[in-house]
């Protein structure tokens, strides 16, 4: 059994608008003897937006989570590109940058924290595929995914600017992954390139023309389905499908999955449970033809 | 052409904060704007933004809108010839934009940063307040237009009107720790 | 005999006394113990300097002499020659090192000072305990092995060879030539490579001087200067070298067809081969790792050996001159030669390692290497300029800095490329004129003798010269202009905007590196590297072709990149030095080796095993260490670990270093 502190992060928390990814990581995690316990009273990391208008601020709101982290003594693993990056940056400034630490840890303990810069923060998905392993998850899998074409879907921070785990530009633990539960990735040129992010609020028209190209190259190489491992690009890629139908007078109707939500199915749990329920596109029809007849359930 | 603050030159302003420093190595290559996918909607190149500082040009750049395009996409960083950290490069502008109040008026994402900023301190960004914020305050009819992908949302269960906060002893600990950081001056 | 010595502390211009105070150190060094005069003066190493030393031993019999200057790297030798000038033995002499390990690594002119007085203390007393010790001659065997037959190897061979002397040129390939030889044009005159390069190739080839061992490489090497023994493994080309006519008939009956390294994978040919249509010597070769026969062996298969026997059936006989020899094996011979010339050459970078440039993943990006065999007449498609699919190509992009320059990859800029990148410009302007030319760029780097001349040509030309690194390669096409092409994404600095160019064709200007082969070179020659993995060279500015290893000289790409001129002046300057020493006829051995006490040597053989130059060897007959004074460098290992102290270090006795340290602390 190994042991993990769980930070979800603002959009997975049980609040967020994307918490189907934490309901489907921790079912999967059951199922392969991972303990993820949440993060006792963790706040927010800051992501993108607050680096840019509070830089110490930042890195004391993240610093503060790593100290909470440091204290439980085990890895911390978080769904949210954006945290893993954050995170990770800011433990390796607080080495690289003598003054950054200084402050940082005068901050820190004004509210009687300190970090000794000892955690290591891990992505999801480096959990899965190296903790776990492609061959572990292959040999628990009850429901192949009988050559379901998937698009596997990095984004942009899970590689980048890249603490060690995959390659920046052509990772291949997510491909590698989708053929160890049955399925087939389809050669996806587009698949480190940015969603948009949290742009798409004030930029709408940014994040669409780059969802707009996902899209279109994903389904241009035949897949039937885009797999996700960032809780921001599944939200944009998901709810905002329509809107870029709507602006490019296209008609994609490509699901978009947690890839922890694929992982799910071929373990044999249900689609409530993993909350399948939550995608705006809906994944049903294709399911159902991979999987005949239907082993899932939905409200749809 | 060297403009001097309270605390050196411009160029000294950004080399203190963490990433800034490397544009003394820049040979201007043009492989950030290459890479970048906004580039084409930024007043100035990212590479130009760093000519601009090393020519001092501090209020144009930092009246400029080109970091407010920067997806955090860290293509730039991961391919800069010179090892430049040019994605914080960005974020550190930007930051000596907000401090200065010159920040770029033809764009809201400053705005939407700031605002973030000051809701995500409760203890995790409460998205419905958040967004329904942003929009009443920058562009109501935006907010109208958006309510199809609201309502979607809304019958699949992905918004929540409850708001997770801090601990009371959480959210003292977390103020305590922002005012020492804000007493200390913020980049230096 | 009491000691009398003469200390001098050198000012050095400022350097020394700039934060030294050099004339409290002069008085301070009058009253050390033995010291008879004590002086300063601004330029030790100079004429007027070296007379001080020389007048003062003749008028006041000095017999030790102290300076206190720069490192003894520097000007040991200068001033040891003064004191055997003027009768007194060199070894008499000792320097203080009071300049790279003084003045010039500390600020505090006080404690400088300080440390400089001490260290000329020190001097003072080691020398007191110094012996007089004579250097001996050996004889210097006139013979040069010349590693690497590019054109760096050959134009070294080739003026050791016509001075008179024999040179063994040992090169890895089957034939010699080297990258030159795959080049087209070369800049900025345009000359054909192998129409320069060639008739050296042949001079090499008839040379009686030089004895030609290709498809040969180096195994070990032992030895000094002037003494040299290499041992080479001459591996089997399963052709018998003096039968093999070269007229190429096996390939035509050979059925396994691979492709070509020489025209860089481009271009076919069979298991039996001839290297090129230049190749020197002009021999078959057989591959033996994808030869049928060869391979079937294993098996105890008798498999095909068409080349041999013919084909029967169409009346088609095997190889005449009866000159393959299945039965050859690798040789291994041993030379005796007094100088090795290192002229290994470079690789160049695989772009594949750039995921963004997508070499390897689209079809029509080719690399530096690849588009000279392409624009070769010789080469693939007989010199023509077409894509995979065999059309031309209506616009091409060539990429500056591909790999050099570059954090990710090497730092180093490759130095050749601008101007190779201007070559391929012009070749594609003059053999597909109706074709754009862009050249992305983000400095021109054109300094050699008309390189910039060259640029402005090219300028002429109607190159459309873009400054920028290109960010990625893409054939995602955004618009109908960019329907199955490949996309370069820029940015044009100059009017600061990105820019997407779709090409037809893109040519990355790879960089030069280093041979994977370098680090065994390095151990086998006992040289250093730099941190870029070239061969290090004895002093960058003053001594760029010798290394620390005396009598091992490195010239051409595998010191640093550079351009064709560079590399032929770095051979020709090598083989001046080698030359020089064949002239001399003898070499100098240093005097500072270790010798064995018979008397106290326990015969425990701990020493042997631990001589990085094997000098030492075990006398059966006496049951004791015996060290061969002429491999001996003095290095101190045998001496530190001999558990009875039977070995003495000459120069570095116990006594002097004793001295030494009791002056550092007095």
């Amino acid at each position: 059994m190994k042991h993990y502190s769980y930070f979800p992060g603002c959009s997975c928390s049980s609040e967020g608008g994307a918490r189907a990814y934490s309901w489907s990581i921790q079912a999967v995690s059951r199922v392969l003897d991972s303990e993820l316990v949440e993060l006792d009273d963790w706040n927010c990391c800051g992501s993108t937006p607050s680096g840019s208008v509070d830089e110490l601020g930042a890195f004391c709101m993240a610093a503060r989570d790593l100290a909470l982290a440091e204290k439980t003594g085990l890895d911390m693993v978080t769904p949210c590109s954006a945290c893993y990056v954050i995170f990770n940056r800011t433990s390796s400034y607080l080495k690289k940058y003598p003054h950054l630490k200084a402050e940082v840890d005068e901050a820190l303990a004004a509210g009687g924290l300190a970090y000794r810069g000892t955690v290591r923060v891990r992505h999801i998905l480096d959990v899965m595929v190296n903790d776990v392993g492609g061959e572990a998850i292959r040999a628990r899998v009850t429901k192949p995914l009988n050559g379901l074409k998937v698009a596997p879907y990095y984004g942009c921070q899970v590689v980048r600017p890249g603490f060690g785990f995959d390659h920046a530009e052509n990772p291949q633990s997510l491909d590698k992954l989708m053929v160890s539960l049955g399925g087939e990735p389809v050669p996806f040129p587009l698949k480190t390139r940015c969603c948009g992010g949290s742009l798409v609020i004030p930029e709408e028209g940014v994040a669409l023309d780059l969802l707009h190209k996902l899209l279109e190259s994903a389904s241009k190489s035949g897949a039937e389905c885009l797999v996700t491992v960032c809780p921001l690009c599944q939200t944009n890629l998901d709810a905002y499908q329509s809107r870029v139908n709507r602006k490019f007078k296209t008609n994609y109707k490509l699901p978009v999955l947690f890839f922890t939500q694929l992982v799910g199915l071929t373990l044999g749990i249900d689609g409530k449970t993993l909350g399948l329920n939550a995608n705006i596109v809906s994944p049903e029809e294709v399911l159902n033809r991979i999987y005949n007849p239907v082993t899932y359930t939905t409200t749809h | 052409m060297e403009t001097k603050t309270s605390s050196g030159t411009f160029l000294d302003e950004i080399y203190a904060i963490p990433g800034g420093e490397g544009i003394r190595l820049c040979i201007q290559c043009g492989t950030c704007t290459a890479s970048c996918p906004n580039a084409d909607r930024m007043e100035h190149t990212p590479s130009q933004l760093i000519a601009m500082a090393r020519a001092g040009m501090r209020e144009e750049v930092l009246s400029s809108n080109a970091m407010w395009y920067c997806l955090s996409c860290y293509l730039c960083t991961v391919r800069c010839p010179r090892g430049i950290k040019q994605t914080d490069v960005m974020h550190a502008i930007g930051y000596l934009s907000v401090q200065e109040g010159l920040v770029h008026a033809r764009t809201f994402t400053p705005t939407m940063y700031r605002l973030f900023n000051h809701y995500c301190k409760v203890g995790t960004l409460p998205e419905l307040w958040f967004m329904m914020r942003f929009y009443l305050q920058t562009n109501p009819l935006r907010a109208w237009r958006m309510l199809p992908v609201a309502l979607n949302l809304l019958r699949r269960g992905r918004i929540s009107v409850k708001i997770r906060r801090l601990t009371p002893a959480g959210d003292c600990q977390l103020k305590a720790i922002l005012a020492r950081a804000e007493s200390q001056g913020g980049a230096r | 005999m009491e000691p009398k010595i003469g200390v001098y502390i050198c000012h050095c211009g400022s350097n020394i006394a700039g934060v030294v105070d050099v004339v409290q150190v002069t008085e301070y060094a009058k009253r050390l113990p033995s010291v008879a005069v004590a002086r300063d003066y601004k330029y030790m190493c100079s004429d007027p300097g070296q007379n001080l030393i020389k007048e003062d031993i003749k008028a006041l019999g000095l017999n030790r002499v102290v300076v206190a200057s720069c490192s003894p790297r520097m000007h040991e030798p200068t001033f040891r020659r003064v004191c055997q000038d003027t009768g007194l033995n060199q070894y008499l002499f000792e320097m203080a090192n009071i300049r790279e390990h003084c003045s010039w690594v500390h600020e505090d002119h006080g404690q400088a000072t300080e440390k400089a007085k001490a260290l000329v203390s020190a001097a003072v007393r080691r020398v007191s305990r110094h012996e007089p010790l004579e250097t001996r001659e050996v004889a210097v065997n006139p013979c040069t092995l010349v590693i690497g037959g590019g054109v760096a190897g050959i134009q070294a061979a080739l003026e050791i060879a016509d001075s008179g002397h024999k040179v063994y040129l040992l090169e890895k390939e089957a034939s010699i030539g080297g990258h030159m030889a795959m080049f087209d044009k070369t800049f900025p005159t345009l000359d054909c490579a192998a129409c320069i390069l060639t008739p050296k190739m042949t001079s090499v080839g008839q040379n009686r001087n030089i004895e030609l061992l290709t498809y040969s490489e180096l195994v070990e090497v032992s030895g000094y200067i002037g003494n040299f023994k290499a041992k080479i493994r001459k591996k089997a080309r399963y052709i018998d070298m003096a039968k093999c006519t070269g007229c190429g008939w096996c390939s035509e009956l050979c059925p396994t067809s691979l492709p070509n390294e020489f025209d860089c994978g481009l271009g076919k040919r069979k298991a039996i081969y001839i290297p090129s249509a230049y190749a020197v010597p002009n021999k078959a070769i057989v591959d033996a790792r994808n030869c049928r026969y060869l391979k079937g062996l294993a098996s105890g298969k008798n498999a095909c050996r068409l080349c041999q026997t013919g084909i029967e059936k169409k009346g088609l006989p095997g190889c005449e001159a009866g000159a393959i020899d299945f039965a050859q094996k690798d040789e291994m011979v041993e030379i005796e030669i007094g100088n090795i010339i290192v002229a290994t050459g470079f690789q160049q970078f695989d772009p594949s390692a750039v995921y963004q440039f997508g070499y390897g993943r689209y079809d029509n990006v080719f690399t530096g290497l690849e588009f000279e065999r392409l624009s070769n007449a010789s080469g693939p498609t007989s010199g023509s300029i077409v894509l995979k699919d065999g059309s031309p190509p209506r616009s091409i992009a060539i990429l500056h800095c591909v790999g050099s320059r570059d954090t990710n990859y090497h730092r180093y800029c490759s130095r050749v490329c601008c101007m190779y990148s201007l070559k391929f410009a012009h070749l594609l302007r003059e053999k597909v004129p109706e074709a754009k030319v862009y050249q992305l760029y983000i400095d021109m780097r054109c300094a050699g003798s008309g390189y910039e001349e060259f640029y402005e040509r090219l300028q002429e030309e109607g190159v459309d010269f873009i400054r920028g690194k290109a960010g990625e390669i893409t054939n995602i096409a955004e618009g109908p202009a960019e329907e199955g092409k490949l996309v370069v994404i820029v940015e044009d600095t100059l009017v600061r905007r990105k820019r997407r160019l779709p090409v037809d064709m893109v040519i990355l200007s790879c960089a030069l590196e280093p041979r994977p082969d370098a680090e065994q070179l390095a151990r086998i020659l006992s040289l250093s590297r730099k941190a870029d993995g070239f061969f290090l060279e004895k002093h960058p500015k003053l001594d760029p072709v010798a290394t620390t290893t005396d009598g091992v000289f490195v010239v051409g790409c595998c010191q640093s990149p550079k351009d064709i001129p560079d590399t032929v002046a770095q051979a020709s300057a090598a083989a001046a030095r080698a030359l020089a020493l064949i002239s001399k006829g003898k070499v100098e051995i240093e005097a500072a080796t270790a010798t064995v006490d018979e008397e106290h040597c326990a015969g425990c053989k701990i020493c042997i095993d631990l001589c990085p130059y094997k000098a030492i060897s075990f006398d059966e007959e006496k049951k004791v260490s015996s060290i061969n004074e002429a491999l001996c460098k003095g290095c101190g290992t045998c001496v530190a670990a001999c558990p009875s102290g039977a070995i003495t270090g000459r120069h570095f006795t116990t006594e002097q270093i004793m001295a030494e340290i009791e002056g550092v602390l007095a």
